[in-house]
């Protein structure tokens, strides 16, 4: 199908049209420059040293091995490194994790940095790093789940609740007929975006300049700041591009931080780049989880209690407790509900929000338990879903801002062929006698707002440019906004510039939380407004014009033209206007945020639903998912190709979720074993087929302006147990623990 | 990474000369590159073999044979069609293996060189008899779901991750070699070393031998209308063997003539046992044979660690393979080559 529809069939919009991305292009043929592809003159490379033990301290490092290898420029430990302004340990904002930038010879966890090294070239670095050859002084590391004493979560990541209790939750579990109680378990996952985190560090006196993938620009201006005592006005971040950032690039880390700092101690810029195995450190994961789950039934089928507990690993010295038994609030109708968090401290790396942090983990072992319930109630498991469908959400009886959940039900069980299920498991097989299973999840995310600003500029040939600090980190930011900028300026793609990725640009906001197209998008709308309410002013004021006296509301904007509103015959183009009125450009400034009141008279969410076939084979157990369908309601598309393609990425993350990834520890030392993409798997091409996305349009006019939800994260969400159920319905075993491997069914099958 | 010399003789006599010790011959570098990244190998020299005369080819021999070079990109070998007709098994065995963009560099020497994938084998920082001999084992009381169940020692539980190798060894592929005191020919069985007490001698190569060819014997295309490697693995693609086996039948009069069975993943080296193959010879193929056949070929089986589910893996995945053996080589090469999801379209 033809990318763009022709200009006149669009009726003025170029939201809800299927753009391809506009930095394709560039980006396959290699001319898009990421962070790393700078080379300033005079540049030196930084390799930081990993610590090889989980715990304890550095006694040695054979510095001066180091300094005498040609190339090495400088070697910086905690014995020389220059102070820091700013307290690595400081929670001075709200995406302020702990840090270590060599502070002491402490170990907190294995990959820490504890050395950098700097070169002329990459090479000699690197081999300096290895002649630091570290000494330790180890203490016996805390591995997993069962590593340390759990401790009660009042707060969880990000001010999220750690305890949750709407009605009565002994009254639902005494009203039930029957019962489930059940515990899964999900691995440590870290994100590994395919480009590794990097930064180029050059300063000029008190101002620096870093190019680097990072997804909150502008937020992350007055971090470096911070640490660097400067104004957050003296740091410049150039982000034009990012090589995906799953949520590990909108948070300063120790590696970075160093960089920057050897920069300004050498004089000289500084390139750090990580290697693949440094990214399963001090970057940021999803920690592991152990969820129990009870639920209880009356005899009708519908949930008396839904009762959640989640255990997650967190680190020693800072807190980010996936908030994952809250999957189980705004979703089912149940008498009473409750999420209850605890976290247990082991020396890894802080945890951190990792795409779809809480839900994922939250909602594989939900829609696992919820199968197996509906199991237990000899239930279809999509009905047992319809029977507890919440109208109001769960819990605050707040009315959903929209909700087409049942929509999505529906038409992905009818595009699946759900109907067609037999109820009982082992019942299917194909033409090879493989195994056949179907399984479903719900999905559910949050559509959270957060703050941004935007300018729009009316040019005096027409044209547009509009200016916001977005991050584009491979969702296709520098598409979709534009199409809201081009929107909201009346005129067509192709005639607005679109400039981004830069922290001297008005602040984007942060490009997580499912949240950016909304807030990004919404500031970019209030610009355009701005502008064309700006531009109508001088119109209908210009008795020249033949908009005089429309009024600024009577004014419409459409293909470079302001028209009176409902009669086309009096119109005007902008260049018309901007040259009559002096041919100084219109400039227009907007903003975005919930308010809120707003926020307060709705539950906002966006929802799916997801049915997963997969074949295992009866006596192998080697899986595959076969199909997959998704449905997912989540406002208005503004570019359904870009927002199906996300889409389909968190479903396949979601299978990566469900059969692949596992950071695996070496309990003795603490150590990640299998920290390269060879040993740490995720989904190649041949695991992923008969995948399809279904976007379910939704009006909703509370959740912003534009009616925009989010389409980052959900994709993963009610994938991970829509798969896992399948593989119980193919096989008649529940594994309750992620991923699911060939030797879980053996095992289970052997019993 | 450390400094090393990098030489790119001229001829093999040059590349035999270049030798020292601490120094390693290069081919496609897949496997030698990566662990010299992480600092796990750490060699003075490189002899780069990969611009050498000669030793790219595929070549028909007189008496019959197939004798493959060196230097031959598993790629190139396994869309050769020629081969590909002759040895399918082996060509799906090396196309089960790696990525295409793996396939395209290796070359089918260095194949059989490539070290083990234990983690503590690749990490420079983990105690490992195999990479510095005395050290010790930290696989043994590790992450070892993977490692061996057979022919593996207290020193070392380390398996080979090749599935090319697997294929050659049920092949009875030969190994030619040169080195300082001349040519020699060494048989696949003889090639790989179980670990012993001295896990870092892998292979039968003296110190600076080269390999130059694998020969395919003219009697093991015999097998071509009925032999399959199959594969069970993690993902589809680009991921080592959990179990894999490579099984090959010949008939005569609906009786098994001649019969082939070598097991990956399980050992140190490709596992084969003259006794599970003799067993099939003069029966009719079914399910009780292939499984008394699989019984005898993982007779001695043994979890080194917390791998014993790879025992009854490696057994069902033996008969397995038998049974698709028996039922005919795919007239096309399966979409997922190895794979019980591969397509089930017969010659």
């Amino acid at each position: 199908m033809p990318d763009t529809l022709p200009f006149a069939t669009r009726f003025g919009s170029n939201a809800g049209q299927p753009v391809s991305r506009r930095d394709g292009v560039a980006k396959v043929t290699g001319t898009a420059t990421f962070a790393a592809d700078n080379h300033p003159e005079g540049m030196l490379h930084a390799v930081y040293v990993p610590a090889t033990i989980a715990r304890g301290r550095v006694t040695h490092l054979d510095v001066a091995a180091a300094r005498a290898h040609p190339g090495v420029v400088e070697v910086i430990t905690p014995a020389n490194r220059p102070l820091l302004e700013g307290d690595p340990e400081a929670k001075h904002f709200m995406f302020a994790f702990r840090f270590e930038a060599l502070q002491d010879d402490t170990v907190r966890y294995a990959n820490q940095p504890i050395a950098l090294v700097l070169a002329e070239t990459l090479e000699a670095a690197t081999e300096g790093a290895r002649l630091l050859d570290p000494r330790y002084e180890a203490e016996s590391p805390r591995v997993g789940l069962d590593g340390n004493t759990p401790y009660t979560v009042e707060v969880g990541a990000f001010g999220r609740r750690g305890q949750t209790v709407h009605g009565d939750v002994a009254a639902g579990h005494a009203a039930a007929v029957q019962s489930l109680d059940v515990t899964y378990e999900t691995p440590a996952q870290y994100h590994n975006a395919m480009e590794t985190h990097a930064v180029v560090a050059q300063w000029q006196g008190d101002q620096v300049t870093l190019d680097m993938p990072n997804q909150a620009i502008v937020m992350s201006r007055g971090a470096y700041g911070y640490y660097f005592g400067i104004p957050a006005e003296n740091v410049l971040i150039r982000s034009p591009y990012l090589g995906g950032g799953f949520g590990s690039k909108a948070i300063p880390n120790g590696p970075t931080v160093l960089a920057i700092l050897a920069a300004r101690m050498t004089g000289r810029p500084v390139k750090l780049m990580l290697r693949r195995d440094q990214m399963f450190g001090p970057v940021g994961h999803r920690g592991a989880t152990r969820q129990r789950l009870r639920i209880g039934i009356d005899a009708e089928g519908r949930m008396t209690v839904l009762d959640h507990e989640s255990l997650a690993t967190t680190s020693t010295f800072d807190d980010f407790v996936e908030s994952a038994a809250n999957a189980s609030q705004g979703l089912y109708a149940a008498g009473a509900l409750r999420s209850a968090h605890s976290g247990v401290r082991v020396d890894t790396g802080t945890p951190g929000p990792m795409r779809a942090p809480g839900e994922a983990s939250g909602s594989a072992a939900l829609e696992c338990a919820m199968d197996e319930m509906a199991e237990r109630a000899g239930l279809d498991p999509l009905e047992f879903r319809l029977r507890n469908y919440a109208e109001t959400e769960p819990g605050t009886g707040l009315p959903y801002s929209s909700k087409a959940l049942r929509e999505c039900y529906l038409r992905g069980a009818e595009r699946f062929g759900w109907a067609k299920r037999p109820l009982q498991p082992r019942q299917m097989r194909d033409e090879d006698g493989m195994l056949v299973g179907w399984g479903m999840g719900t999905a559910l995310f949050h559509a959270p707002m957060f703050q941004a600003q935007a300018r729009a500029v009316l040019r005096p040939d027409g044209t547009g440019l509009v200016e916001t600090a977005a991050a584009d980190m491979g969702q296709g930011a520098w598409t979709a906004l534009a199409q809201i900028a081009a929107d909201s300026l009346g005129l067509p793609l192709d005639k607005v510039e679109f400039r981004s990725g830069s922290s001297d640009l008005p602040d984007g906001g942060v490009a997580g939380g499912s949240g950016h197209t909304a807030t990004a998008g919404g500031a970019l709308h209030a610009a355009g407004r701005d502008a064309i309410d700006r531009l109508a002013q001088i119109a209908t004021a210009d008795p020249a014009s033949p908009l005089f006296g429309a009024g600024n509301k009577g004014v419409t904007a459409r293909d470079g033209r302001l028209f009176v509103t409902d009669d086309d015959s009096r119109s005007e183009s902008y260049a018309e206007i901007i040259a009559r009125a002096g041919g100084s450009e219109v400039i227009g400034t907007g903003s975005a945020a919930r308010p809120p009141e707003q926020a307060a008279k709705h539950a906002m969410y966006s929802h799916g639903a997801v049915f997963a076939e997969v074949k295992v084979d009866p006596d192998l157990y080697q899986m595959r998912v076969t199909r997959l369908v998704g449905a997912f309601a989540a406002g208005r598309i503004i570019n359904p190709k870009l927002a199906e393609s996300q889409l389909m990425g968190g479903m396949i993350w979601g299978i990566s979720f469900a059969l692949h990834e596992e950071a695996r520890f070496d309990a003795r030392t603490g150590r990640i074993m299998n920290a390269d993409f060879a040993g740490y798997h995720i989904p190649v091409n041949a695991d992923v087929s008969g995948l399809e996305v279904i976007t379910v349009h939704e009006d909703d006019p509370h959740v912003n302006a534009l009616g925009i939800k989010g389409v980052g994260e959900i994709g993963i969400v009610g994938t991970v147990g829509a798969i896992g159920n399948a593989i119980w319905h193919a096989t008649g075993h529940r594994i309750r623990r992620f991923p699911i491997r060939i030797e879980d069914l053996l095992r289970a099958e052997r019993g | 990474m450390t400094p090393f010399d990098y030489v790119r003789p001229a001829s093999l006599a040059d590349a035999i000369a270049a030798w020292e010790p601490g120094a390693a011959y290069l081919g496609g570098g897949t496997n030698l590159v990566d662990l010299m990244k992480t600092g796990a190998l750490r060699p003075g020299k490189l002899i780069d073999l990969t611009r050498l005369p000669g030793l790219d080819r595929i070549e028909a021999l007189a008496n019959g044979d197939t004798r493959i070079g060196a230097l031959v990109r598993n790629a190139d070998l396994a869309h050769d069609a020629d081969f590909a007709r002759a040895f399918p098994m082996v060509a799906e065995a090396l196309l089960s293996g790696a990525s295409g963009q793996l396939r395209n560099a290796a070359t089918v020497g260095g194949n059989l060189l490539q070290r083990t994938r234990c983690a503590y084998f690749q990490d420079p920082h983990s105690p490992c008899n195999r990479r510095d001999p005395g050290a010790g084992c930290a696989a043994r009381s590790g992450d070892n779901g993977g490692l061996a169940i057979l022919g593996w020692s207290a020193a070392c539980i380390a398996t080979n991750p090749s599935d090319f190798c697997v294929a050659l060894a049920a092949m009875d592929a030969v190994v030619e070699v040169e080195g300082p005191d001349g040519a020699r020919q060494i048989s696949f069985a003889d090639f790989h070393l179980l670990p012993g007490e001295t896990p870092e001698r892998e292979t039968a190569l003296h110190p600076g031998e080269v390999i130059v060819a694998i020969r395919l014997p003219a009697a093991s295309a015999g097998f071509r209308a009925h032999s399959r490697y199959l594969k069970l693995r993690d993902r589809t693609s680009y991921a080592f063997a959990l179990v894999s086996a490579a099984a090959a039948l010949r008939f005569e009069g609906g009786k098994i003539a001649g019969a082939r069975l070598a097991l990956g993943a399980v050992a140190a080296r490709p596992w084969r046992v003259a006794e599970a193959e003799a067993l099939m010879i003069g029966q009719t193929p079914d399910r009780a044979l292939f499984d008394t056949a699989a019984d005898v070929a993982l007779n001695g089986a043994a979890p080194s660690g917390d791998n014993g589910h790879k025992i009854a893996l490696a057994h069902r995945t033996a008969a397995r393979a038998l049974a698709l053996a028996a039922e005919g080589t795919p007239a096309q090469m399966p979409a997922f080559p190895a794979s019980v999801f591969g397509g089930h379209a017969h010659a």
